[in-house]
């Protein structure tokens, strides 16, 4: 480890001014947070919020895109916060992995935020929905950018909180309860995650990731470390809602706002898998690899719980929500491969590649399905199977929209969701996981029989004339709100993205192929925080 | 190969497709008569592919694509050879019938322009499918058919029967696409082979893995689903609810031959073993027998039809696994004739239901003077259907029984089978040709008229074609029959069936065919009494099997479901904590990381004083029953290590241990007062030993852990960082101080933040309220329905 020459401030501190072109790291945060903070200050002034709103997300956005281009084009860079040298002070490093969610992050984000200026009403956003939208983004493009395991707690935080903030708003007995789960769940996973973090501190006598990942190296095998490495585990799997820690996603996703539901949907358990892929691939790469047979437990018995709850549901949000975890259990799949011997060479980098990929398709995705099941709502008054229907006449554009998004998250082509599929069961055909290579498919073929009864109920058979029965239905399902074209804006968009990458997948299956290399063999990322002498 | 040799055959694939763009537009522009400028797509793509003929036949196959996804090694490249041009040729010309027949069937339909986009866009599909040479392009393709069949079958939306044939559709061959797509990927993975060309190049490379069983039973699944075999057989009538365009050309002509060329093409490379020529024969004689006994057990005219492509497509996969070139040959002659035959039959069907209001043959009669051009379209049909000459039927059956007919026990009973199936496909064809058209009409049915041009210029077309081409067959095999029976054995072959007689045992078996098939044509009602009876004595089949198992796996979803997510936050907080237990001890004793015991450490008295008072508090919340006590005891706990902070010398750490513990324990007791539960706790004691080992079993593991890390040797490098500069660059004596607010001051604004949106959410869930408090309800969030 480099140590610095004692007494000196030109070793403590870095002495260049930061590069301007450095700073734009920061910007999705800042942005953020100031888009917050100006919308709290004019709380009351309602009708200005989708104004400030929807240009901060694109702006979010904007540099989330000059990001990745960024470093898709010259490799991972850091910026030091304060300027005290790694490992000393806070480190923002991006590399492709980050910069990928994070873009992927700030899309749906402003998708989500153009459908919300029209489906939430005054009361909520007089009560901070857009500035909890703003500091959950802030939290969410944190989590991607820092460098520094403990920052990334403290953005875990931020997001959950946001989170709460947009979970409760509102008020609903249902939210409340929904709500209870989500946060003493949430508590114990995030404190979990910090205990884990102590604990790594008292091995490793440092908190920045890349001086970890050096360290990581020549750490010789060792039943502490190994239990710290499962602690993560543990600690992220519960935020990325993978069996059996996921009770909390089924009690609360399908109680707040269609648009809330969708982006956390979206966002929220990625995050943990980001972070799962961040420490588990990058911090613990022995340890990774010893406990690869658990992953991939953990994987087949997520897909399939998911699955078969998705094929359990009749209400589209709770159905939903099951197909979130049922992919989550696909990104696992892609973390299960070992990179131990008997595995093709690469296969990690593979399945891994492919695990990103599933992921950001499954942020689109599932934030599309969920925003698309909003309009149905509105337009139907109903969101149970049992309820809804006669869209396939009444609105072709929803109707062809939706069905691209079912069979997307089918993963049948030519879609996004089939080109990860064929990457990780490829990948687990080369780790000799036959098994896993079939519970991808036969939690597929259960995904499509629900998608196709979703399908079947609410596009193609004709509107049922009793009326809905829910008991406690939240504000999307007032019908009195007049029919307004912006919610299929940000639809059209997001397939676009799915036809993009299931069309022409080769621009996206490229970076989320170095993505995962740049994980595996950090070399580049521990050079960009401590120079060239790595 | 140059680019300009090849790109017209992209635009093969490309016509349909944009014809289905074009389709919506030009349908509201012009009615049903767009059919005939959206029918020009598939004709030009037939004849593109046809121009392209003459190398095909010569034995040269046209390789053609580029690079897809050169990251996964992925090409989207196709191959023109003897079987695909067949293909191709059948699924365009047919394809360009089947659009002007959907312009009258369907003309007046408020959905005609989105029915021509689906059928051009499975066109599209199915061209793609026969062409494909990389795996990927051939897999992409196949579950393209998949989805475009769902959207046809299912057009008819608003029927419920129309919307279980298309899910059920969607699930048996979406099945069977994902058996493919394991099957390609393990080809390429065990054999590096990544397209038809180069698995047809590879000789014994299949055959000689190891894993040429798993790739052979996937393969197989793929394409008996999609080729109907028994007992996937069931979703092909079911698919019958689709318009009868759709049936003509998907569930007869094209789409469900899918199976039959997946195994014609790998037949080089995956056939000529004891399994193959064991199973293809087992399943394709069975389908054959129950699809072809099925069939005269209906009366409507598109089920029989339906039931006898079930049969047709056992005898074809029958004939590719029966072993001999001869055998062969009869599956391509066959296939070729079964495509012209089955897709004009299913247009007269729909003509005749279109003229006469019905398809119920019971109800059908005398219709020859009415609808004079259907009745010659379908004689045409069922002449070749029952293999009658002059017609090409006619050729594919001397060329079966020549292929299969032998003196072995093998030979015998495959021929007896096959001569029993056409038997009774003779008798089904000419039901649906003669009975309609002869004998008396009956009074219920109500001017019966001939249909326009638009509906009977396909079936008639294809009826011809089947008779010229058998007429000129040495023509038709120069050009296609032997090329395609060529790419199927891997090397040339040359067909001479034509129309003449051989006195031998192929005419013998013939004769003995249409005899028998007249006897049960002259007995159908008796003959369809008994197997209706029969059906209905066996009361199960497959299709309520489906039934049964779906309703199997959402009763499994539905207990599973229940049992994870039982609405209860304390089993969900018992899971996690069980989990985090094990997550903790396992690893430890797995890998020995367990701590060394420590010796008894030098402590004055005081230290062992607080350290005794934190432990009786811990071990008062385990045992005590009183809740009130459990939460005051956890505070003294809480005391006990700030005071240990404070000995250590920590007193900012220690001062904000006091304010946390003081406050959590009036908090929790203020809530405890509201909650309005029961003072003491009244579990029994089978609910607290486990409640209690869980979190002894927890609490253990974070402390052994804690000793092991301790054991650990400590990188100080941080702490001494922080001592040195705290003072000298960063300006502040206390280091805690500094670290919060300069080293680490991200940490601390990210921190600031949470505490400010805690505080907007409070403010939110206080100022926003919904009507009155909700009547309490055990949980109504979760209930599962």
């Amino acid at each position: 480890m480099a140590t610095p020459a004692p007494s000196a401030a030109v070793d403590a501190m870095l002495s260049t001014p930061v590069p301007a072109a450095d700073m734009l790291i920061v910007m999705p945060l800042v942005l953020s947070f100031l888009f917050g903070s100006v919308l709290l200050m004019v709380r009351k002034r309602v009708e200005w919020h989708g104004w400030i709103s929807v240009p901060g997300f694109a702006l979010v956005f904007a540099a989330d895109v000059a990001l990745l281009f960024k470093v898709a084009t010259g490799g991972p860079f850091t910026m030091m916060m304060g300027s005290w040298r790694a490992p000393f002070g806070i480190a923002f490093t991006l590399d492709l992995m980050g910069a990928l969610f994070l873009a992927t992050a700030g899309f749906v984000a402003l998708a989500a935020a153009i459908f919300a200026v029209v489906s939430v009403d005054r009361q909520e956003k007089r009560y901070g929905f857009f500035p909890f939208l703003f500091l959950m983004m802030g939290g969410v493009s944190g989590a991607f950018v820092t460098g520094d395991i403990f920052n990334l707690y403290v953005w875990f935080e931020v997001l959950l909180i946001g989170s709460f903030g947009l979970l409760v708003l509102g008020s609903r007995h249902a939210q409340l309860d929904g709500t209870t789960k989500y946060a003493f769940l949430n508590l114990v996973g995030t404190t979990l995650f910090l205990i884990a973090v102590a604990y790594l501190y008292g091995v490793f006598g440092t908190l920045n990731m890349a001086d970890i990942a050096r360290q990581a190296a020549d750490r010789t095998e060792n039943g502490a470390v190994a239990t710290i490495a499962m602690l993560f585990l543990v600690a992220f799997a519960m935020k990325a809602a993978a069996f059996p820690l996921n009770a909390w996603l089924p009690a609360s996703y399908h109680t707040p706002r269609f648009v809330v539901s969708a982006l956390f949907a979206g966002l929220l358990t990625k995050v943990g898998v980001y972070a799962l892929i961040r420490v588990l691939v990058m911090l613990f790469p022995a340890q990774h690899a010893g406990m690869a047979g658990i992953v991939a437990w953990i994987a087949g018995l997520t897909m399939m719980t998911g699955a078969l709850g998705a094929l359990a549901q009749t209400d589209i949000r709770r159905l939903l929500n099951y197909v979130v975890i049922a992919g989550i259990g696909t990104v696992f799949a892609g973390l299960a491969i070992p990179q131990a011997v008997g595995a093709a060479p690469g296969a990690l980098a593979s399945g891994l590649s492919g695990a990103i990929f599933y992921a950001l398709h499954s942020i689109v995705v599932m934030t599309a399905l969920y925003l698309a099941a909003g309009v149905i709502a509105r337009r139907t008054g109903a969101s149970t199977l049992e309820t809804v229907g006669g869209l396939w006449r009444e609105s072709p554009l929803l109707s062809a929209l939706c069905l691209v998004f079912l069979l997307a998250v089918s993963g049948l082509p030519p879609f996004s969701g089939f080109w990860p599929k064929v990457m990780l069961v490829r990948a687990a055909f080369a780790a000799e996981l036959p098994w896993l290579a079939a519970a991808i498919l036969v939690s597929g073929l259960i995904l499509t029989i629900a998608s196709a009864r979703v399908f079947a109920f609410a596009f193609w058979r004709p509107l049922p004339q009793a009326g809905g029965t829910d008991t406690e239905k939240s504000g999307d399902f007032n019908a009195s709100v007049p029919e307004h074209p912006a919610p299929l804006l940000p639809l059209v968009a997001l397939a676009a993205f799915v036809l993009a990458a299931g069309v022409w997948p080769e621009w996206l299956s490229r970076l989320t192929t170095a993505a995962a290399d740049g994980v595996v063999n950090p070399t580049a990322y521990i050079q960009s925080v401590f120079g060239g002498g790595a | 190969m140059t680019a300009t040799d090849t790109g017209p055959l992209f635009l093969v694939l490309l016509f349909p497709l944009l014809a289905a763009a074009l389709a919506p537009l030009l349908t509201s522009a012009l009615g049903h008569r767009a059919a005939w400028p959206l029918a020009l797509a598939p004709a030009a793509a037939f004849a593109i592919v046809a121009a392209n003929g003459g190398g095909v036949s010569a034995g040269q196959p046209l390789l053609f694509g580029f690079d897809w996804i050169p990251s996964l090694g992925i090409r989207f490249s196709f191959r023109l050879d003897g079987l695909s041009f067949a293909f191709a040729l059948l699924v365009t010309g047919i394809g360009a019938a089947v659009v002007l027949y959907a312009g009258g069937y369907l003309k007046g339909h408020p959905g005609q322009g989105r029915f021509f986009s689906f059928i051009l866009m499975f066109m599209a599909a199915m061209v793609g499918l026969v062409l494909a040479d990389d795996l990927m392009t051939l897999l992409v393709y196949w579950e393209l058919t998949s989805i475009t069949s769902f959207l046809l079958i299912g057009f008819d939306h608003e029927r419920e029967r129309a919307r279980r044939g298309a899910i059920q559709a969607l699930v048996i061959t979406g099945g069977g696409g994902l058996a493919l797509m394991a099957g390609l990927i393990l080809i390429r993975w065990a054999t590096g082979l990544s397209s038809m060309s180069e698995i047809l190049g590879s000789g014994e490379a299949l055959r000689q893995s190891a894993y040429y069983v798993p790739v052979l039973a996937l393969i197989l699944v793929a394409a008996f689903t999609k080729s109907a075999q028994v007992p996937f057989h069931v979703w092909l009538p079911n698919a019958m609810e689709a318009p009868t365009p759709v049936s003509a050309y998907l569930h007869s002509a094209t789409m469900v031959k899918a199976g039959v060329y997946l195994l014609m093409r790998l037949n080089p490379a995956l056939g000529d073993t004891a399994a193959w020529e064991t199973i293809l024969p087992l399943f394709g004689g069975a389908t054959l027998i129950t699809g072809a006994l099925l069939a005269l057990a209906q009366t409507d005219m598109k089920l029989i039809l339906a039931y006898t492509t079930v049969a047709s497509l056992g005898l074809m996969i029958m004939l590719i696994g029966a072993g001999s070139e001869t055998a062969v040959e009869g599956a391509v002659l066959y296939l070729l004739a079964h495509a012209l035959f089955k897709g004009g039959l299913f247009m007269v069907a729909g003509s005749v239901d279109h003229g006469a209001g019905t398809r119920d043959l019971t109800a059908l009669g005398g219709l020859r003077r009415a609808m004079p051009i259907t009745f010659a379209a379908a004689l045409l049909g069922a002449l070749s259907m029952g293999g009658l000459p002059p017609f090409f039927g006619f050729l594919a059956k001397e060329e079966t029984y020549s292929g299969l007919a032998g003196l072995d026990t093998r030979a015998l009973i495959l021929t007896g089978v096959a001569v029993a199936g056409n038997a009774l496909m003779f008798s089904a064809a000419f039901l649906v040709a003669l009975k309609p058209f002869l004998g008396k009409q009956p009074e219920t049915i109500h001017h019966p008229h001939e249909g326009p041009v638009l509906l009977w210029i396909g079936p008639m077309t294809l009826g011809l074609v089947g008779l010229v081409a058998a007429l000129g067959a040495s023509f038709t095999h120069h050009v296609v029959s032997s090329p395609m029976a060529s790419a199927v054995m891997g090397e040339a072959v040359d067909i001479h069936a034509v129309i003449a007689f051989h006195w031998g045992v192929p005419l013998m078996l013939s004769l003995l065919t249409v005899g028998l098939g007249i006897a049960l044509y002259l007995a159908a009602g008796p003959v369809r009494a008994v197997l209706q009876k029969a059906v209905t004595g066996v009361g199960w089949g497959p299709d309520r099997g489906f039934d049964q198992a779906m309703g199997g796996l959402v009763r499994l979803a539905f207990s599973v479901t229940r049992w994870l997510q039982s609405g209860r936050l304390d089993f969900y907080m018992t899971t996690v904590f069980v989990i985090v237990a094990a997550a903790l001890l396992l690893p430890m004793i797995a890998f020995g990381g367990l701590p060394t015991v420590p010796g008894v450490p030098a402590l004055e008295f005081y230290e062992w004083t607080v350290l005794f008072m934190a432990a009786a508090g811990v071990i008062l919340v385990l045992i005590t029953r009183n809740r009130l006590t459990a939460i005051v005891s956890l505070g003294v706990q809480g005391f006990g290590v700030a005071l240990l902070f404070m000995f250590m010398g920590a007193p900012d750490l220690s001062f904000t241990q006091f304010m946390v513990e003081t406050l959590s324990v009036v908090i929790l007791a203020l809530v405890m007062t509201r909650l309005r539960v029961a003072v003491d706790d009244h579990r029994p004691w089978i609910q607290v030993v486990p409640d209690a080992t869980i979190a002894v079993a927890a609490g253990a593991g974070f402390g052994l852990l804690l000793l092991a890390v301790t054991q650990m040797p400590f990188n100080a490098a941080l702490s001494d960082f922080f001592i040195r500069h705290s003072y000298a660059i960063a300006h502040g004596h206390n280091i805690v101080n500094v670290i919060i607010v300069d080293f680490r001051g991200i940490d601390t604004m990210g921190e600031i933040g949470v505490v400010m949106v805690t505080g907007l959410a409070i403010l939110a869930l206080i100022r926003i309220r919904v009507g009155r408090r909700a009547p309490a309800m055990p949980d109504p969030t979760e209930t599962t329905p």
